[in-house]
């Protein structure tokens, strides 16, 4: 694939807000889309989750993830979206450029006209619980795990402490014990379930798993891998209760504790954030406080339905292709003022073609070097000559004008640009 | 016959690394031994990454002579090691009117020990530097030469010189005893063997006193543990831009909230004596007591903004200062015993060690010159430890040439700190080679960012797998026993 | 016999703790159901409870080492761990397409073993 300098959309992410950005990007009209993703295939975090229960809503199907992602990275095929594998966005400017590098396709400098971001999210950390204790290896979170377990085929441990008990949680606990693994405890430090009640019946429930609620991890044991974690149970304010601790044998820790809106190169590119949400300020068009960059999905606030994820891309894609179209036509209208030999600068620095149908228009410059001596001042496009006047000298300290007028207008209209030079006689 | 050498270092933290690094200017024979996986484990690995101006120390003690002599010395050997560090100056902040008078105490200490340049500023003069200070600063001392550096990469640039310059490195190599004929040593025994020497320097850290003892040297000395624990804040969320320490108590500097290199706030060390010389956990209590510092010089500063936290060891020892009428007891020891031959000496080598370090190093060169050993230089001593890559520090155009060079530059493999597979990959290769996670975690910065890791972690265990040509299960986090995986998914045993 | 016991309900998420009396597979009485469903749903419990089951098989040549899989109808609850076992041991080649049949009438329970997705052949 040949990649191209400017997109009309550049969707940065291709879970399931980004795929369906793209696909409805193009089918509102958007000609070169874009994907940029930054692992080695379309599909995002989707593709570890092998579950099912995704669809409900869209397909009114009860789909596995990976199902759920291969429908959209089809149509996003068939309807000739670009994608960019194993490539990871550096930076965006707000003027929309994008920055890009990669080890198959190199560094990737590229402009677009509408961008969505659709980095998604991430999940909260140890520290981010704050867990005291040692740091020994078998501390990961939980999407972390289901990528070993589900994709690369590794099992991270054989006896598990679960902390949290959202739905990644209580899935990779129903997952490991598919996978001959012993899932001693879920622990969840709110007096109540934070996932799905039907997740807790057919992950927990089903194999036995205990969940204890209003509990917390006091403590990490062991120096090389855990051995252990120290289990206790906390008050309303989430503060452990001296001799309620126990010891609980294990070898791994998994978290699932949350996820928060994946924002970094938001900033860079000047979004503006909400403190609460994490993820960034969006009006009904799905669009930002930067014109033209659009944001959906989990980047802008976890959500708890894929389905929901994939309707706020959708919206977000055609919001990005009618910017884009309109990007696009001022972009044909707008041409710019170039500054030719001897010329510093040109202002106005573009010219809407139109105006000139109705009015004139007045050019102001500078020279470069003073000649002092009788010289043309040309308007050139890029084959003919437009207009010219004579002036009796240049210097760099006195401001020159030229105007362009409605007659003129035939020949501009045919023109990309138009460059103001001095030339002498 | 045991393989021999003019000098065996035994320890590889800073101090041991400096000490190898300045004696292979010299047509010696040198190893050095580190029982860990990895160099720079111990207290070299968690502190508060600071290059000290030295008013702190009481006048007249070894720490008071090395630190200000150490000082001196930075820009030079970071310029040589390619070790990051920026002389920015730091500040011990007065809250309230109480505080006040202990900073002429300071800055009188800090004269008599030679510190240059210090004086105090106004409380509006501190709120201007730093505008996240405290409101009710009454004042703060002001010391331009003190730094702040990458402490990792201290130990693993001097050990990476050394070897270039013919110094042999054992990891997983632990010390037993010495092998003494009569009152002098004439090797060491490990876990991997022994190894005979002219020269034993003890660098051992945390268990210095154990090493010395088994030579007969010093039975009373002994170090006791002082953990210190730590918070590091997301730079994302609140930046402190300045090294700030509060009025010190007797016995510790106090918590500090300093700028890191990488634009991350970190708030710490408390001071709590313990047993155990492996026991680096962070405790419920502790996390709470860095909190009720920190807000005492930064009152914004939240839990909130926490991105990990750690605790580090200080070898703390019981050693009287040697000069007369100096009133101390947790002196440095740098010494060649009386009591046995071949030995140098060195113990209680804490806060301020890392500063120190080199002039350490410079010190011991002295005592084997005192002590006969006929040091003759090398003509072609390499000093410069050549740079690596660091794709995040340069600019797009830098990136994009290095990339066209070698793709692997190109492959980002931890989004927060943005490090590269080519950047890993060079690790893996390097003198001092990075085998573990954590030893690639510490050249690179890798995993320290907000995520802690769980992006990159299987990207750089398969890496680690592919350049090291094992099965990823044998890919571990800091050495033997801290594998991340266990077995295949599909490999149910029984 | 009879018997009395706790079952929480997952038709919709609501989640009701419904207290059911049955002896054996008859339901005798159902309590703190919210709607009717909650009937419908332990009846279908004592006598035959399902779940979906999703997996994954190991693959062959392909761009992962697994693929993941799934049933094409709710599974016998009590036989997943035999169906499990049954899924390990089975490996098959790259290339497969989404919902390509990977194990057909699975343990004779006329329910087939699906691929969840693609997986290309390993290029390169």
């Amino acid at each position: 694939m040949a990649l191209k300098d400017k997109y009309d959309v550049v969707i940065i992410g291709s879970g399931p807000g980004g795929l369906a950005a793209a696909i409805s990007a193009k089918k509102y009209g958007a000609e070169d889309v874009l994907i940029i993703e930054r692992d080695v295939e379309l599909g995002g975090i989707l593709l570890q989750c092998i579950h099912n229960g995704f669809g409900v809503e869209i397909f009114k199907e009860d789909l596995p993830g990976p199902s759920y992602a291969q429908r959209f990275i089809n149509e996003a095929m068939l309807l000739k979206v670009e994608a960019l594998l194993d490539t990871m966005v550096l930076d965006i400017t707000p003027q929309r450029r994008i920055f890009a590098s990669s080890k198959i396709n190199g560094f990737v400098d590229i402009q677009a006209r509408a961008i969505v971001l659709a980095m998604g999210c991430r999940e909260r950390t140890r520290a981010q619980v704050r867990l005291p204790g040692t740091r020994p290896a078998g501390v990961y979170t939980a999407g972390t795990a289901q990528r070993w377990v589900n994709v690369e085929g590794y099992m991270p441990g054989k006896r598990f402490v679960i902390l949290g008990s959202g739905d990644i949680g209580m899935i990779m606990a129903r997952r490991l014990t598919f996978e001959g693994a012993k899932v001693e405890r879920v622990l969840e430090v709110m007096p109540y379930l934070t996932g799905l009640t039907r997740n807790y019946v057919q992950c927990l429930l089903d194999y036995d798993i205990p969940l204890q609620l209003q509990h917390t991890v006091k403590r990490i044991l062991g120096h090389q891998r855990v051995e252990a974690i120290e289990a206790v149970r906390v008050n309303e304010k989430w503060e452990p209760i001296p001799g309620t601790e126990e010891i609980i044998p294990c070898d791994t820790l998994l978290l699932s504790v949350g996820l928060i809106p994946e924002n970094e190169l938001s900033k860079k590119a000047g979004v503006q954030l909400d403190a609460l949400t994490g993820g960034p300020v969006v009006d009904n068009n799905f669009e930002t406080s930067v014109p033209g960059i659009f944001a959906a999905g989990n980047v802008v606030h976890v959500y708890d339905l894929v389905d929901w994820v994939t309707e706020a891309g959708l919206a977000a894609g055609k919001s990005a292709a009618r910017f884009a179209l309109a990007e696009r036509r001022r972009e044909i209208r707008h041409i710019p003022l170039l500054a030719g030999h001897n010329v510093r600068y040109v202002v106005p620095h573009e010219l809407d073609k139109q105006t000139l149908m109705e009015e004139e228009v007045r050019l102001q410059f500078r020279v470069k070097q003073p000649v002092e001596e009788p010289v043309w001042v040309e308007v050139h496009s890029e084959n003919n000559l437009i207009t010219r006047k004579s002036e009796r000298y240049v210097r760099p300290g006195e401001m020159v004008t030229i105007v362009l007028t409605p007659r003129h207008y035939e020949e501009v209209e045919r023109a990309t640009s138009l460059t103001v030079s001095i030339v002498e006689r | 016959m045991p393989e021999t050498y003019d000098v065996i270092v035994i320890g590889g933290g800073a101090v041991g690394c400096m000490v190898a690094r300045f004696l292979s200017r010299y047509r010696l024979s040198i190893l050095l031994i580190e029982k860990e996986a990895d160099i720079g484990m111990g207290a070299s690995s968690a502190n508060s990454a600071i290059i000290h101006a030295g008013y702190d120390p009481l006048p007249g003690t070894l720490k008071a002579k090395m630190n200000v002599a150490a000082n001196l010395m930075w820009d030079t050997l970071a310029g040589e090691l390619n070790i990051p560090f920026e002389r920015r100056g730091d500040y011990v902040v007065a809250i309230g009117p109480k505080e006040l008078p202990k900073l002429e105490l300071l800055l009188e200490q800090g004269r008599r020990n030679g510190v240059p340049g210090m004086h105090i500023i106004s409380a509006e003069e501190m709120r201007h530097r730093e505008p996240n200070i405290n409101p009710d600063v009454s004042g703060a001392l002001w010391a331009p030469t003190g730094g702040i550096c990458d402490p990792f990469a201290i130990s693993i640039a001097a050990a990476e010189n050394a070897v270039q310059n013919g110094v042999r490195i054992l990891l997983e190599t632990a010390f037993e005893d010495f092998i003494m004929d009569g009152k002098r040593i004439v090797g060491i025994k490990t876990n991997r063997g022994d190894f005979g020497c002219r020269w034993a320097v003890n660098a051992a850290g945390l268990y210095a006193d154990v090493v010395m003892h088994k030579a007969g040297v010093r039975p009373e000395f002994k170090i006791t543990p002082r953990r210190g624990e730590y918070c590091i804040l997301d730079r994302a969320e609140i930046t402190v831009n300045n090294v700030l320490f509060p009025v010190p108590s007797d016995i510790s500097k106090g918590i500090l909230v300093t700028a890191t290199l990488h634009g991350n706030t970190i708030v710490g060390p408390n001071a709590q004596d313990i047993e155990d010389k492996e026991d680096r956990a962070v405790t419920y209590d502790g996390l709470g007591e860095l909190w009720d510092g920190a807000h005492k010089l930064v009152p914004s500063l939240s839990p909130r903004h926490v991105i990990a936290v750690f605790a580090g060891l200080r070898a703390s020892g019981n050693a009287p200062c040697e000069t007369p009428g100096v009133d101390y007891n947790h002196d440095f020891i740098i010494e060649i015993p009386r009591e046995v031959q071949g030995l140098v000496n060195l113990g209680g080598i804490e806060s301020p060690g890392l500063t120190s370090a080199p002039a350490i190093a410079l010190r011991v060169i002295e005592l084997l010159k005192e002590a006969g050993e006929k040091l003759e230089e090398k003509p072609d001593w390499q000093p410069i430890r050549p740079p690596r890559p660091r794709f995040r520090d340069l600019p797009h155009e830098e990136q994009k040439r290095l990339i066209a060079l070698d793709p692997r530059y190109g492959r980002i493999v931890c989004r927060c700190e943005m490090v590269t597979e080519g950047e890993i990959v060079a690790e893996i290769h390097a003198p001092i080679p990075a085998r573990t996670y954590d030893a690639i975690k510490r050249r690179t910065w890798l995993g320290t960012g907000r995520c802690l890791g769980s992006f990159d972690m299987p990207r750089v265990v398969d890496i680690l797998a592919q350049e090291l040509g094992v099965s990823p299960l044998a890919i571990t986090k800091k050495g033997p026993g801290s594998e991340f995986l266990v077995r295949p998914t599909k490999q149910v045993e029984g | 016999m009879e018997t009395t016991e706790k079952m929480i309900c997952i038709t919709c998420p609501k989640g009701c703790t419904l207290e059911v009396t049955h002896d054996g597979q008859t339901v005798l009485k159902v309590e703190g159901s919210g709607c009717k469903r909650g009937k419908d749903y332990v009846e279908r419990e004592l006598k035959d409870p399902r779940r979906m089951v999703a997996s994954t098989v190991r693959v062959r040549g392909g761009t992962h080492p697994l693929l993941p899989v799934y049933t094409s109808a709710p599974f016998p609850k009590p036989r997943i761990q035999e169906l499990l076992a049954e899924l390990r041991k089975i490996e098959i080649k790259a290339p497969v397409k989404m919902g390509e049949v990977v194990l057909a009438d699975a343990l004779g329970e006329g329910i087939d073993i699906l691929a969840s997705r693609d997986m290309p052949r390993m290029t390169g």
